[in-house]
């Protein structure tokens, strides 16, 4: 019942993992009691779960998840918006409006119009039925400032880092503000452009050596060097 | 996939494969009754048509003069097409021909022209400028499955009726004669289709067969039982041991039609 | 027809090109190739240089093509007018047509097509010149172009011909070889799960050869498949090793 991998093994769709008594993880399906990798990816093995990390793949919608994306029609009852997914989203009037929607009243493009990035959460997704958004909790709603950037998704959790650190880290050492879509965009608001790209800077550094020893060293000290202003770290 | 098959029937006769058994009381490794009749367009210089099971198709051949492609100078042309026709099932659409018509013609075309049924050479009117084209073209009238296998035996059955009229070249002019001559023939190719249903391997699927079907091949075999073309089709695949069966198979059962039919 | 023109094989089983009789032609693969694309993937066979690009899994358009219960894939395989000696139309021929089916029927079988309904991925295949054995050096980038979009796979598929010269079985025919000789086999394959995706013949071939020949591209399908991950890999190599160096989280 061996296993067929080195830790941390770059893999490609198809290549055999492990055989007999091993359960499929991420990236990963079984035929005929063999493991085999579903994309390109490094695979693991973590209490007899046979799991990869994907270095490509594509944003599949979860309940509950915090997204970014663009509205790119206004219909009927509501949005259209791209999430940068195989779904499109939809956020429906009477979510917004917090009230039923009318439509001899309400014209929707005054409140969202195709172009606007909006902070959201999925509210529902089904196998049958789009992804369905929602702006009603703190936080959420139309993005009117900051800077976007684009990463892989699943190079997302290697942003926040253990426990958040990485990711407050920064908050802290730029005084911007981060939203983290966990469909691979991220929204940077900060006081002054500089900080904004200092931040940017940051984050791209983590996407492109996200598994390096001493990462979180390096990230320090890119942000200690470029540091503006130095401010007491907000509560975060 | 059609609307008009249940579910329940499509599990049924995947059951019903996987233990041997089909739902026509049919053998796996057997072809539907044939009838074919040839000769039966008067206005076509040939004609044929098949019954394959409830499966109905209709080919006519027409020769007319024509120029020879560049390379072939000294060959007759031949040209193959099918048209679905809307009235062989709810799922064929009026309209120029889909993928799944342009690949019935082409693998009809490929059986005939890989095996040389046509003595093309014997269709050279004049070297360079003029040939005979034989155009051969498929009707689908009844979709019941196994179109390709249908439709290869019904075009093979129509050249063999295939009447191109006597000539003679005056001054380099075409000078029609009296009377006509059989098309000259060089071979006989027959093409049968082995379906993939549950991992069992299938002779003529029908219709609703072939709705559970994984995947196809389908093989011409000419009458020294040799290969001469083959297609693979369907989403699904085959082992390398499965193809090898088919292949089998394949010359088993054409040459059982060819005795069968006596060609 | 095999019977007009000069000897394909010399004496001493040498090819017009100088290669044996079981042995490919040059491959490069790269992948990646085309930023605007999800996936993409280039490769030269031999004189053969075909770009190909993935899109998706997106929404369809049309939308009435989606499929409520899986996904649907899509391919074009088209050859640019100046791929081969006399210009080709941009029209596409029928032989593209057939192709562009018989090429997604050899990618299908790879896909989870029902992880994600009512999607679509689109392959798009460019032909930018054409030497012999276009399919499968198609199938091959297209493969490639798959993976690279993230899209989960079976495996990768990899494709390769062999035929009939001059009374014997070779191995990935070129232009020549395969206008004149007696018989063009491509195969496509998988080889991590033994299955064969496409399987196509012209020709005429004794059921023995036939085999052969099977079992032959199988070989060089294999021989492919190396230099296929191996071009995946190089893409991500630069993630990799400073992955394995990792420590921390």
């Amino acid at each position: 019942m061996p296993t067929y991998f080195e830790k941390k093994q770059l893999v490609t769709p198809g290549e055999l993992l492990a055989e007999g008594d091993y359960l499929s993880g991420e990236n990963t399906y079984v035929e005929e009691s063999k493991i085999y990798a579903q994309r390109i990816g490094l695979v693991d093995v973590d209490n007899k779960k046979v799991n990869m990390v994907a270095l490509r793949a594509f944003y599949v919608p979860k309940v509950g998840d915090i997204v970014i994306g663009t509205v790119t029609e206004v219909g009927f009852n509501g949005w259209t918006v791209n999430i940068k997914s195989p779904y499109n989203a939809l956020l429906r009037a009477s979510d917004v409006l917090n009230r039923s929607f009318k439509p001899q009243n309400d014209e929707l493009s005054t409140v969202l119009t195709s172009g606007d990035l909006i902070v959201a959460k999925i509210a529902s997704y089904d196998r049958l039925h789009d992804p369905q958004l929602t702006v009603g909790e703190p936080g959420l709603g139309k993005i009117t400032r900051g800077q976007i950037l684009h990463v892989v998704p699943t190079k997302i959790p290697r942003v926040i880092g253990r426990k958040g650190s990485m990711i407050s880290m920064i908050k802290q050492e730029t005084n911007c503000q981060i939203v983290l879509g966990l469909n691979g965009i991220i929204l940077v608001t900060g006081k002054t452009p500089e900080d904004e790209e200092l931040a940017i800077t940051a984050i791209k550094k983590i996407e492109q050596e996200s598994h390096t020893s001493g990462l979180t060293d390096r990230i320090t000290q890119l942000l200690k060097e470029n540091e503006v202003n130095v401010e007491e770290p907000k509560n975060e | 996939m059609s609307s008009l098959i249940t579910k329940v029937r499509l599990k049924q006769i995947s059951q019903h494969i996987e233990k041997g058994k089909r739902l026509d009381e049919r053998g796996l490794h057997e072809h539907r009754p044939i009838t074919i009749e040839e000769g039966i367009i008067e206005k076509a210089e040939g004609s044929a048509r098949i019954y394959l099971g409830k499966t109905e198709v209709l080919v006519g051949v027409k020769v007319e003069t024509g120029e020879p492609f560049p390379d072939t100078p000294n060959d007759g042309v031949q040209t193959v097409n099918a048209e679905l026709v809307p009235l062989a099932s709810p799922n064929f659409e009026p309209g120029p021909p889909d993928e799944n018509s342009i690949e019935l013609a082409r693998i009809v075309d490929r059986g005939l022209r890989e095996s040389h049924a046509i003595d093309t050479e014997k269709l050279c009117i004049e070297a360079g400028k003029k040939v005979f084209v034989v155009f051969i073209d498929v009707y689908v009238l009844n979709h019941d499955g196994n179109l390709i296998d249908a439709s290869a035996l019904a075009a093979l059955a129509a050249l063999m009726n295939t009447k191109i009229p006597n000539y003679e070249v005056k001054d380099g002019e075409l000078k029609i004669k009296q009377g006509y001559t059989q098309l000259p023939m060089k071979s006989r190719p027959i093409t049968v289709t082995v379906g993939k249903i549950n991992n069992q391997l299938v002779i003529d699927p029908q219709y609703e067969e072939e709705q559970v079907m994984d995947s196809r091949i389908s093989i011409a075999v000419n009458e020294k039982g040799n290969i001469c073309a083959v297609q693979k089709g369907g989403s699904g695949y085959f082992t390398p041991q499965q193809i090898l069966e088919a292949s089998k198979l394949a010359q088993a059962k054409a040459a059982e039609l060819r005795k069968k039919l006596n060609w | 027809m095999n019977d007009k023109h000069d000897k394909l094989i010399d004496k001493k089983g040498i090819r017009l090109d100088g290669r044996k009789a079981d042995e490919l032609r040059p491959l490069k693969l790269q992948v990646g190739v085309l930023p605007n694309a999800d996936g993409s993937a280039y490769i030269e066979h031999g004189k053969n240089k075909i770009l190909a690009a993935a899109f998706g899994p997106r929404e369809m358009h049309p939308k009435h093509l989606a499929l409520a219960d899986r996904m649907v894939l899509r391919c074009r395989y088209h050859m640019a007018p100046f791929s081969v000696q006399e210009r080709k139309s941009p029209a596409p021929s029928r032989r593209e047509v057939e192709l562009s089916k018989v090429i997604r029927e050899s990618l299908e079988p790879a896909l989870f097509l029902e992880l994600y309904p009512r999607t679509g991925v689109d392959v798009f295949i460019e032909v930018l010149q054409a030497d012999g054995g276009t399919r499968c050096a198609s199938i091959t980038a297209a493969a490639l172009a798959i993976a690279d979009a993230g899209v989960p796979m079976r495996d990768l598929v990899v494709a390769c011909a062999a035929g009939k010269v001059d009374d014997t079985v070779v191995l990935d025919l070129h232009d020549a070889e395969d206008k004149l000789g007696a018989a063009d086999v491509p195969v496509a394959y998988m080889p991590a799960l033994n299955a064969i995706t496409l399987l196509q013949m012209d020709g005429i071939l004794t059921p023995d050869e036939f085999q052969q020949a099977v079992d032959m591209a199988m070989g060089g399908c294999k021989k492919i498949y190396e230099m296929q991950k191996e071009a995946l890999k190089t893409k991500y190599m630069v993630v990799k090793d400073v992955e394995e160096s990792e420590v921390e989280e």
